[in-house]
């Protein structure tokens, strides 16, 4: 049996927008949440856009504060790969200096490792040492998200949460990184909270899948049994409607 | 459509010439230092009120020196001080309005309630208040301004520090474990520059604009200390009939002056969000 990497057990996440005459209005998006990343599986997290999905990718990072409940994390360093890599990229710095900030933050590198570091991961998720010269926005999306990756991956966390990490990607370009994502959770052992609303690329990737609706967890089980035989009446629509 | 792309690519005419009017001035300036035609204290009664042309290139005022001289050294005063104040008042209100946009919160409302109340008053009116308290002279007008010039600062870049850090970047940089300080000053600042400049090119303005009224009004540099552009309006006024290029060629170098930063930061200003605040802002202080 592995070990989970991340336990989420009852948790609460709130949401507090202004009211009428400086009144807080506290609104609930996650309603009991509880589920566990084992090791080296790929968690699959599906439901459609505003039902709480990102929200839960944020809480668990630590980069939203109003919750309750309890998020265990059992390694080092979760890191986050975003859905816009124009926007998680800094617009104004290069590829290199970006990928190299991590190192800087946090590690007693010097100068020289730093950089062979950051060259070596670049080409980890396919890009030549040439790249870290470029600012973000000479790149194409795919590049772009190849650079989000390293970004996450060169703090060698063992567990990355992927927030739509290929939605903004035209297909054959999703392929790509997917076959990335999956290539490098084996030669990394790295395990993955996979957000989609995409049900066709969760099932390409996924070991187990969560289905989401309305901030409630609804259903989750193994891919194959989530795909076969759905128990609730939502997971069979969207199923139904990815098949179209 | 199309006319969009080739207004995009067409080249920025503002900035250029902004900066083209802004280097022959600083240039001119630069040169003051060294070299004057004439020396712009020497007097000569037999050269009182000479009209523009010959060996004075703007004429003589009614102590005999030289204008063209005067003007150099004069637009070199008004700008060290437009500039020490412009720095004092960027830097602080970079860091003012940097932290309270960047954390917001409780301190956030207090310290823009704070700047509302100072820009509620017209800069000029406030700065004359504060000049018969500490006295006029260079010095106290380069900190007055300064002072002054905090809160428009402050607000421009909160503004900006409260948009760029809901961007993903800022997210993804706290979850490298960036310290806050670093990540507002390596990682938003850098974003914001073209936004900052063009406040800085509108400050330089608005404290050539301030320096000039004030040394006008007797309360800004004194006549003993230098000769600034703002003196030689007041010291010209008098004289307006019998010999207007005194007043004329001072008051021109003030417009030159202004015209350049106004062009480059009309230049660099180029976001429309940025654009109406602009507008606004000029109108404010003018």
């Amino acid at each position: 049996m592995s070990e989970p990497v991340l336990e989420v057990k009852n948790l609460n996440a709130y949401y507090y927008g202004n009211g009428v005459l400086g009144k807080k209005l506290k609104k609930q998006v996650l309603y009991d949440i509880n589920f566990e990343v084992q090791e080296g599986e790929v968690l699959g997290l599906v439901g459609e856009s505003g039902c709480g999905k990102s929200t839960l990718a944020k809480t668990i990072l630590g980069l939203h504060a109003d919750y309750d409940g309890e998020i265990i994390h059992h390694t080092n360093r979760p890191q986050m790969v975003f859905q816009d890599p124009k926007g998680s990229l800094n617009p104004a710095k290069t590829v290199g200096w970006i990928v190299e900030e991590p190192l800087r933050a946090y590690g007693k590198y010097s100068p020289e490792e730093r950089r062979k570091r950051v060259i070596d991961m670049l080409e980890r998720v396919g890009l030549s040492a040439k790249y870290a010269e470029r600012k973000p926005r000479e790149l194409s999306g795919g590049q772009r998200q190849r650079v989000g990756i390293a970004v996450a991956l060169i703090q060698r966390p063992k567990f990355i949460i992927a927030d739509e990490p290929v939605s903004a990607l035209d297909v054959t370009i999703q392929a790509q990184i997917l076959e990335l994502l999956l290539e490098l959770r084996r030669d990394l052992d790295l395990s993955y909270l996979f957000i989609s609303h995409d049900l066709n690329v969760i099932r390409q990737i996924s070991d187990r899948v969560m289905v989401m609706n309305e901030g409630r967890i609804i259903e989750q089980d193994t891919t194959e049994e989530i795909f076969t035989s759905p128990k609730t009446e939502y997971a069979k629509t969207l199923i139904d409607a990815s098949l179209l | 459509m199309k006319k969009l792309k080739n207004s995009h690519r067409a080249p920025n005419y503002n900035l250029i010439w902004g900066c083209v009017i802004t280097s022959i001035m600083v240039l001119m300036i630069v040169v003051s230092f060294f070299w004057t035609p004439f020396n712009p204290d020497a007097m000569s009664y037999a050269e009182k009120d000479l009209a523009p042309g010959g060996a004075h290139l703007l004429g003589t005022d009614n102590f005999g020196r030289d204008i063209f001289s005067r003007v150099m050294e004069g637009a070199g005063t008004t700008l060290s001080i437009a500039f020490c104040a412009v720095a004092i008042g960027a830097s602080f209100g970079t860091v003012i309005g940097g932290l309270t946009g960047y954390f917001g919160g409780a301190w956030d409302e207090f310290i823009m309630r704070i700047n509302d109340a100072v820009t509620a008053f017209p800069s000029i009116l406030l700065a004359l208040v504060i000049v018969t308290i500490t006295g006029s002279g260079r010095t106290n007008i380069i900190f007055i301004l300064g002072i002054l010039f905090i809160p428009s600062f402050a607000r421009v870049v909160r503004g900006e520090f409260a948009k760029q850090r809901q961007m993903d970047y800022v997210k993804n940089a706290k979850l490298m474990g960036v310290k806050p300080g670093r990540i507002m000053f390596v990682h938003i600042l850098p974003n914001i520059a073209p936004v900052l400049l063009s406040a800085v090119a509108i400050g330089f303005n608005n404290a050539v604009l301030a320096e000039a009224s004030m040394s006008y009004l007797g309360v800004g540099v004194s006549q003993t200390e230098a000769v600034s552009l703002g003196r030689m309006l007041l010291d010209s006024q008098a004289y307006w009939m019998t010999s207007p290029w005194q007043a004329l060629s001072a008051g021109c170098a003030i417009s030159i002056l202004i015209l350049g930063f106004a062009l480059i930061s009309e230049g660099l200003g180029t976001r429309p969000m940025w654009r109406p605040t602009t507008k606004r802002r000029r109108k404010q202080h003018a």
